[in-house]
C-alpha cells in the first residue's frame, strides 16, 4: 500500500510539472499559469495528512525550481510547498466539511504558497521580486488555482484514493 | 481516517521543520556560487523537461496561433498595418541614419554591414514561457548544446534583441529577457552614437520598457531615437549592432543631472515565436568593430 501510494503520488507529480512548465504556459491569464503542482499537493494533502503532503512538497518543489525556464534561486518553491502541504494537510479534516470549505482551503494554501515563494525571493534577493508586484499578481493567482481546483482535485482524489473504495470527494 | 493524535503531530512537526531546513539548504547551496551542484540536477531535469516542453509547443503552438487569429483578427490587422509602417521607416532609418552615416566610411559601412550579416546564427523556436508568478522573464527555447547553443549567447528574432541565454542543456536553453529585471544591455543611440546602460523593469507584456541611463550625464536621448545593442567583448554576452528599440520618453531627474529614457522594445515578448542565437560572428568583423568604435570615441 504504501509503495502503490507512493507510486501513484510520483507519477501525479511528474504529469503536473510536465503540464504545468509546457502545456499550461499557453493558457496563461495574464502570464498568469495555473500552479498546477501547488493544487496536486493540496490534494494529496487532504488525502493523506500532513507529514506525506509536506515530503511531496518537498521533492515537488524542487522539480519546479529546476525546470526549465525557470531561473530563480533553487529551493523556493521547495520550501513554499513544504508549508502549503504541511498546513492543507492540518487542516484536512475543516476542509472535507464541505465544498465552501474546501475552496476556502484551496485559495488559502495558494495564498501562502505564492506569499511564500514571492518573500522568499526577497529575502535570498532575487530580482524582480517585490511585495507590489506579488500583491499584483495574487488576486489572479488564487482566482485562476481555485478554478483550476474543481477540476483538478476530484482526479487527484480519486487517483490517490484509488485503494479505497470510500470516494467522496470524487462527486465534490 | 483518523483524526491525527498528540504524538503524531509532534512528529509531523519534526518532519516539517526538516523539510523546511532541507529547502532552505538547497536555496543556500543554490544562491553561494555559480558551480553549485544544483546547476547539475538543474541541467539533469532540463534534459528530461525538455523535450516534453518542446512536443507542447508542438501541439499547443498552431491551436494557439489559430485562437488568436479568431479572437482578435482586426485588431491584429490594425497592428500589422501599423507595424509594417513602422518596420518600413525603421528599415531606412537603419540603412541610412545613426551609426552608419555618423561614421561615414566606407570601411566602417563594410565593417558593419559584414559583422550584420556575418553572425552565424542557429534558428528556434520558443517552447515555454517562464509564468508571471515567478517574477522573472526567461523562456525556453528548443536549441541546446547539440546545436552549438552555450550560455551567455545572443538572441534576437527577426525585430530585434531578445536577450541572452543563461543556461544550455542538451536539447534547450533557457534565455534571459532583456525586459527581466535582471538584465542590463550596453546600448547606443543611433542619433549621436552615445552610450548607456538600457535595465529591464521585469514588466509584462505590451507595458514592457528599458531604462536607458547614459554614460554621459550630459547628454539627453531624445525621444524618437533609435537604441542599438553596444556590443560586448568578443560579443558575450551581447553582439553589436542589433536594434532593441526606440525611446518613448525622457525623465531627467534634475537632482544629479541626468536623463533617464524609457525605452520601447522593437520585440513584443508576449508574442515570441521564431528567435535566433548568435552562435558566432566572423572574427574580422570584431575586430573593425573594435577599431572603429576606439577612433569613433
Amino acid at each position: 500500500m504504501p509503495a502503490l501510494r507512493t507510486a501513484v503520488t510520483v507519477v501525479l507529480v511528474v504529469l503536473a510539472v510536465s503540464l504545468q512548465v509546457g502545456l499550461l504556459s499557453y493558457v496563461s491569464v495574464g502570464g498568469v499559469v495555473p500552479d498546477l503542482v501547488l493544487l496536486v499537493v493540496v490534494g494529496v494533502a487532504l488525502v493523506h495528512g500532513p507529514r506525506h503532503a509536506a515530503v511531496l512538497g518537498l521533492l515537488a518543489g524542487l522539480v519546479l525550481d529546476l525546470a526549465p525556464p525557470a531561473d530563480h534561486t533553487a529551493g523556493r518553491w521547495a520550501l513554499s510547498l513544504v508549508i502549503v502541504g504541511y498546513l492543507s494537510g492540518m487542516v484536512r479534516g475543516e476542509a472535507r466539511t464541505g465544498a465552501v470549505a474546501a475552496v476556502a482551503a484551496v485559495a488559502a494554501s495558494v495564498f501562502v504558497g505564492a506569499s511564500v515563494f514571492g518573500l522568499s525571493g526577497l529575502v535570498v534577493g532575487d530580482p524582480g521580486v517585490s511585495v507590489p508586484r506579488v500583491l499584483e499578481v495574487l488576486p489572479m493567482q488564487v482566482l485562476l488555482d481555485v478554478a483550476v481546483a474543481v477540476v483538478v482535485l476530484p482526479v487527484v482524489f480519486k487517483l490517490s484514493r484509488a485503494p479505497q473504495p470510500a470516494d467522496r470527494w470524487a462527486r465534490a | 481516517m483518523t483524526p491525527p493524535t498528540r504524538r503524531d503531530d509532534g512528529s509531523s512537526r519534526r518532519v516539517l521543520m526538516l523539510l523546511v531546513l532541507a529547502a532552505v539548504a538547497v536555496m543556500a547551496v543554490d544562491a553561494s556560487g555559480d558551480d553549485s551542484p544544483v546547476d547539475v540536477a538543474r541541467s539533469t531535469v532540463g534534459d528530461v523537461i525538455g523535450p516534453v516542453q518542446s512536443g507542447f509547443a508542438a501541439v499547443a503552438g498552431p491551436i494557439d496561433s489559430i485562437a488568436q487569429r479568431f479572437t482578435d483578427a482586426g485588431e491584429l490587422r490594425a497592428d500589422l498595418e501599423a507595424l509594417e509602417a513602422e518596420n518600413a521607416r525603421l528599415r531606412t532609418e537603419l540603412q541610412t541614419a545613426g551609426i552608419v552615416r555618423a561614421r561615414g566610411e566606407a570601411r566602417d559601412v563594410m565593417a558593419l554591414r559584414a559583422q550584420q550579416s556575418g553572425f552565424e546564427l542557429v534558428g528556434a523556436e520558443v517552447v515555454a514561457f517562464g509564468p508571471a508568478q515567478s517574477f522573472s522573464r526567461t523562456v525556453t527555447i528548443d536549441a541546446g548544446t547539440v546545436d552549438g547553443v552555450q550560455a551567455d549567447m545572443t538572441v534576437l528574432s527577426a525585430d530585434g534583441l531578445v536577450g541572452r541565454v543563461v543556461r544550455a542543456d542538451r536539447s534547450i536553453a533557457t534565455v534571459l529577457l532583456v525586459v527581466d529585471s535582471a538584465s542590463v544591455v550596453g546600448g547606443r543611440l543611433d542619433r549621436d552614437l552615445e552610450l548607456g546602460l538600457a535595465r529591464g523593469d521585469g514588466e509584462l507584456s505590451d507595458d514592457a520598457r528599458l531604462h536607458l541611463t547614459t554614460l554621459d550625464p550630459t547628454t539627453t536621448p531624445e525621444v524618437g531615437d533609435s537604441v542599438l545593442s553596444w556590443g560586448s567583448n568578443g560579443g558575450i554576452p551581447y553582439v553589436a549592432g542589433v536594434p532593441i528599440g526606440w525611446v518613448e520618453s525622457v525623465q531627467t531627474n534634475p537632482r544629479d543631472q541626468t536623463a533617464t529614457a524609457v525605452v520601447v522594445p522593437y520585440v513584443d515578448f508576449s508574442a515570441l515565436d521564431l528567435v535566433s542565437v548568435v552562435v558566432g560572428a566572423a572574427a574580422s568583423s570584431d575586430a573593425a568593430q573594435a577599431t572603429g568604435a576606439k577612433d569613433g570615441h
